[in-house]
């Protein structure tokens, strides 16, 4: 399963966090410090895994942001960079070519879509278009409520 | 340009009225984007903090500005700060009827709560209510508050609801209600046991996006429980043989519009495939129905797109977890062929993996990819680097142990981050224990371990190196005992003088100082103590190291006062007792004095207190104390109560003292601070499960004071006997090697053999080995050097060479006529090969004609395209093959001419195996054995100008053993070498 799922800029600023596993404040701040500190070392040619405290992080740099996802040892990796790359397909459909701009004063937004393709952990929805329905279908709920 | 586009973005979040972001907020995100350092973050954060702690209370804020608090505070957390004063406004926003507040607010709380947190039970009944709702978005987000809010305890409240929500409507509903009760299962297994039934149903949702979902807590259930799960292997191979050839059920149609849904294909196929593995493993029957459809997806497999790989590697996890099948393998090992080959570092890591998973089946794939592996070894890539490790520690035999623990310490002493150095440290020492060569090596390699990992160390390493200079090598090595503890000590001499060295270390030289450091009479006591006493001033703050030190300084002395000699205190030492006979640790104040004691005390007396080299010796402990029998007797005569024991005197009170005890422990539940000895499985009932579990585990135990500890200090030990077994110091494969020879082969430890044959002497294994050592050393000082080439072809050599050799054991009797003695040796070899290579060897009996031995050199180009492919006409064979060829060995052990035969074909049929599967040249009966001899009858005539032992040749030196492992294999009669004149070389 997916333990957490961090976005950091290249200068190592928090985008946004989401954590499936429990942590505490103090333990998730040494986690971010200790992993952007080894992702965005990394070379772009290198491969895009990491291992780290017996788990495996991968990542993938999308212009300026780091997109990671730690993950079990037995989970298969090139999967996970999939759903990453879901992900960012998903958040751009969503924004219209999405910028890190977009995800900084609309992370509430991300964190309703990263609730639709992920849940407790595991790939819930690999669909776009399912994913951009259900986002859509709540934003409708919500004008007509509203 | 960037900033232009920066402002026009701003300018339509702030103008974005429905979303109700203010400008204070839009500032805040700015001002912290702008923010030049953490100090000047955290100050803004602070204010902002200070802010929402002072409007938050306000009271009659409206919908809108509340919402945004929360938002702001969610980003005060995201930061890193404690907004927990907010928590309980989230909690009351789910209450909140409005669909886009009640999502702020479900959203809210699962990014602020874990779900042990007290206001959990506050946002329970809000779920019910909402799981219960019509409108299927807000189920939908109650959901997702369920999958990260429900803990143990609350789980039974939503239950039912969820139960009820698999047949909801919307298929989004289904799913999240599936991955929920995947989730409970995860918390606690047994309160969704009654609903596995539930599971197997959903697996037949006509929506597949449902039945993807319903993989996931199938697959757990199944990974703790295979058996159970077997008849669902055909539904499961049937499903991914629809989802691979998207052949979706024609019901499923969304929306008029019909889907290919082909991502949701490629996730359920990953999934499908994880779960076959578990299922097929070690089932050949259950394997055999998935044989095609694996073979196909393979086949078909898409290698450019990433998912495509995903699903390529995750298929070759699968062959290699399931009943191996020929075929299979061999596409498996053409995709990581692939793989490798591959520019991208992903690709390559995906294939180094997978190597190391399918090497466990068929060790002769790796060969292929020498060059790509090493490759990867040298990448700068650190994640690719410790891939590889990974997998040589897999392919790791006594051939190769050497280069690549070398080649691991190396990596270590490079690297500063303490988690892995621990954890490559402890994959040497495993590996040097199981497969060191040589003592010498051995002793050299754990030194540099203990240099550079120093206190990362387990202990236990440290004390089995101890013990292992300790025993020796049995009785009747004594020579070779002495010869190993004065080059351990010689080492330790040397390293002494080195700065800063690990406390665990100093520990094991001031021990072997003690015990062996003027055994051989090259050091002299006063030169020894010194040394001692400079490692005790060093380190004067290390207490260990000190009583260490002093108790190797008593040895020393008693040993002297043994022999006869005077002994005289060096001042330094003489001022280090001293200095400890004041000290205030009672253990080392104890020890100085019985040092003090020792020294007047006369020769005789000395030597039966301190013994030489008494350190293996059992000491017996009477622990029923027989000497005082008769003492007891008279007492008993005169009168006196006979003894009862202690458990049995208070038994009767301790167990009702006991229970009450108990009870209390169970009533007041939940504080219990003592921690709980052994992991139990978790118990079905809430009911009273402490005290249930606790009184039959602990009513045993008196509760004397005394009993309680004791108790403890078993328990204690029992846990650091776990601990051992974790890091897996094979104990038992280290006293093989190093006490007397007796029947193991790695080989057949590493792979699976299904035909272990006990029946093979033990003797005439070792002498075989002690002449092909002989010969091989005999080579390896006659052969005049040929090979030239490239360091990493030689790495690769030795690295792969080695995988078809025999395993080289140091032995120095040798009795039996050589020829026929190679035989027994081999057929052991032979048969810890795999049930593969036993096919193919089968093969060549039967069929292949005998062609000229020499035309083997050609065939030693690492590939070799298959000319036939002997599996294609052998499938279904492989059973009574295996069998049949397990005969023929045994009855080949008594039957010289025989023994021949089958060694001929069996080092030809290897030869086949490494050249991946081509009919290989078979070696020509008469011709093989003719060079052996003659190779042999070499042996014999240079014997004496050589040196004789192995271990004296084999050194840390990674190039001399990179050449001899070179070598080694030419000579081994395995002809895979770069060297075409070997041969003719041979045969004159």
């Amino acid at each position: 399963m997916i333990h957490f799922v961090l976005l950091i800029s290249r200068q190592g600023k928090v985008r946004l966090t989401k954590w499936y596993s429990p942590y505490s404040q103090k333990e998730r701040s040494k986690v971010i410090r200790e992993l952007s500190g080894m992702i965005i070392s990394r070379a772009p040619k290198q491969c895009n895994f990491v291992e780290w405290r017996g788990y495996k992080v991968v990542y993938k740099r999308y212009a300026s942001l780091f997109f990671c996802m730690c993950i079990d040892q037995d989970d298969n990796e090139l999967e996970v960079l999939e759903i990453i790359h879901h992900f960012v397909e998903i958040l751009d459909r969503y924004f219209g070519s999405v910028c890190e701009l977009d995800l900084i004063f609309n992370f509430h937004k991300a964190y309703y879509i990263l609730d639709e393709i992920l849940i407790a952990g595991e790939l819930q929805e690999s669909s776009k278009k399912t994913v951009a329905r259900l986002i859509a279908a709540q934003a409708w709920n919500n004008f007509s409520l509203s | 340009m960037e900033q232009l586009k920066t402002i026009g973005r701003e300018l339509a979040m702030g103008s974005q009225g429905g979303f109700g972001q203010s400008k204070e907020f839009l500032e805040l995100v700015k001002s912290i984007g702008e923010a030049r350092s953490k100090a000047e973050e955290d100050r803004i954060v602070l204010r902002e903090i200070e802010t929402l702690k002072r409007r938050i209370v306000e009271p009659d804020i409206a919908k809108r500005k509340m919402k945004e608090y929360i938002i702001r505070l969610l980003y005060v957390e995201m930061l890193g700060h404690d907004a927990s004063f907010g928590y309980i406004h989230a909690v009351k926003m789910t209450h909140d009827d409005n669909l886009l507040s009640k999502r702020t607010g479900y959203l809210a709380v699962t990014l602020f709560l874990n779900d042990d947190h007290d206001l959990i039970i506050l946002i329970v009944n809000t779920i019910q209510k909402d799981l219960k709702s019509d409108n299927y978005l807000v189920v939908c987000a109650a959901l997702n508050a369920v999958c990260r809010l429900i803990n143990e305890e609350t789980i039974p409240a939503v239950l039912p609801s969820v139960v009820d929500l698999l047949a909801h409507p919307k298929d989004a509903v289904r799913k999240k209600a599936v991955m929920a009760l995947h989730r409970f299962h995860h918390k606690s297994p047994y309160s969704v046991s009654h609903l596995i039934d539930n599971f197997r149903r959903k697996l037949c949702d006509n929506d597949p996006g449902v039945m993807g979902a319903t993989l996931c807590p199938l697959f757990d259930l199944i990974a703790v429980d295979p058996t159970s799960y077997k008849d669902l292997v055909v539904s499961f191979v049937s499903i991914l043989k629809q989802v691979a050839e998207h052949r979706l059920p024609k019901s499923y149609d969304y929306h008029q519009m019909p889907a290919p849904f082909i991502q949701t294909d490629k996730e359920s196929q990953i999934k499908l495939l994880k779960i076959l593995a578990v299922l097929g493993s070690g089932d050949k029957q259950a394997s055999e129905h998935m044989y095609t459809v694996i073979g196909e997806i393979i086949r078909k497999g898409d290698s450019s797109s990433n998912i495509g790989n995903a699903i390529l590697y995750e298929c070759i996890c699968c062959v290699s977890s399931i009943y191996p099948n020929v075929k299979l393998l061999e596409a498996a090992a053409d995709v990581i062929a692939r793989f490798l080959k591959s520019d991208s570092h992903n690709l390559k890591y995906m294939g180094i993996d997978a190597l190391g998973r399918l090497i466990k089946i068929s060790p002769h794939v790796a060969e292929q990819h020498q060059l790509a592996v090493i490759d990867c070894l040298e990448d700068p890539d650190d994640t690719l680097k410790r891939k590889t490790f990974e997998l040589l520690y897999k392919m790791t035999k006594s051939s190769n142990v050497e280069v690549i623990v070398d080649r691991m310490i190396d990596y270590m002493i490079s690297i500063s981050d303490d988690h892995y150095k621990t954890y490559i440290a402890s994959r040497c020492v495993e590996l040097a224990e199981q497969f060191a060569p040589s003592n010498h090596w051995f002793i050299q390699t754990m030194n540099k371990v203990f240099e550079h990992a120093g206190d990362l160390v387990n202990i236990k390493v440290a004390h089995n190196l101890m013990r292992l200079i300790g025993e020796g090598f049995g009785e009747d090595a004594a020579a070779a005992d002495s010869q190993l503890r004065s080059s351990a000590v010689e080492s330790y001499l040397h390293i002494i003088g080195e700065p800063k060295l690990p406390s665990m270390f100093l520990q094991v030289i001031c021990w072997v100082l003690g015990e062996y450091g003027t055994a051989d009479g090259k050091y002299s006591a006063s030169y020894i103590t010194g040394k001692l006493c400079d490692i005790a001033e060093a380190y004067s703050n290390d207490e260990t190291v000190k009583a260490y030190a002093i108790s190797a300084l008593t040895k020393i002395y008693a040993f002297e006062i043994a022999a006869g000699r005077k002994v005289d205190m060096l001042p330094e030492c003489q001022s280090f007792v001293e200095e400890l006979l004041a000290s205030h640790s009672t253990d080392l104040q104890q020890r100085a004095y019985e040092l003090q004691a020792l020294i007047g005390l006369d020769a005789r007396a000395v030597e039966t207190i301190m013994p030489q080299d008494a350190s293996c010796e059992d000491i017996e402990v009477d622990k029923n104390l027989a000497f005082l029998h008769g003492y007891v007797q008279q007492s008993l005569e005169r009168g006196a109560l006979p003894y009862i024991p202690e458990d049995e005197r208070t038994g009767m009170v301790n167990v009702s003292n006991f229970r009450s005890q108990d009870q209390h422990e169970s009533a007041q539940h939940g504080l219990r601070f003592e921690a709980y000895e052994v992991p139990k499985p978790p118990i079905p009932s809430k009911v009273a499960p402490v005290s249930l579990s606790s009184s039959t585990d602990l009513v045993p135990v008196p509760e004397t004071l005394y009993s309680r500890e004791t108790h403890q200090i078993s328990s204690v030990r029992s846990s650091s006997e776990a601990g051992s077994s974790e890091l897996k110091l094979k104990l038992d494969g280290v006293q093989k090697k190093w006490g007397k020879p007796t029947y193991s082969s790695s080989t057949s430890s590493s792979t699976n053999s299904t035909s272990q044959n006990p029946v093979n002497g033990v003797t005439q294994m070792d002498v075989a080995a002690a002449v092909n050592s002989r010969v091989r050393d005999n080579y390896d000082t006659r052969e005049p050097r040929v090979e030239i080439s490239p360091e990493k072809q030689k790495l690769a050599a030795s690295l792969f060479g080695g995988s078809t050799k025999t395993e080289k054991r140091s032995s120095t009797s040798n009795k039996v006529p050589r020829a026929s003695v190679s035989a027994p040796d081999r057929s052991q070899e032979s048969k810890a090969a795999v049930a593969l290579n036993e096919v193919a060897r089968e093969k060549t009996n039967q069929s292949s004609p005998p062609p000229d031995l020499l035309d083997l050199d050609e065939s030693t180009v690492t590939v070799v395209p298959a000319s036939v492919d002997p599996f294609k006409q052998l499938e279904g064979l492989l059973d009574t093959s295996i069998s049949s060829t397990t005969n023929h060995n045994s009855s080949g052990e008594s039957n010289a001419p025989d023994i021949m035969t089958l060694y001929a074909e069996t080092s030809a049929s290897r030869e086949s195996g490494s050249d991946g599967y081509s009919i290989p040249v078979i070696g020509d009966n008469v011709n093989l054995l003719s060079e052996l001899s003659i190779a042999a009858v070499r042996g014999t005539t240079g014997e004496t100008t050589v040196t004789p032992l192995s271990q004296s040749v084999k050194g840390p030196n990674a190039k001399d053993s990179l050449q001899r492992d070179a070598k080694v294999r030419q000579m081994g009669v395995t002809p895979t070498s770069q060297n075409p004149n070997l041969f003719s070389d041979l045969l004159g």
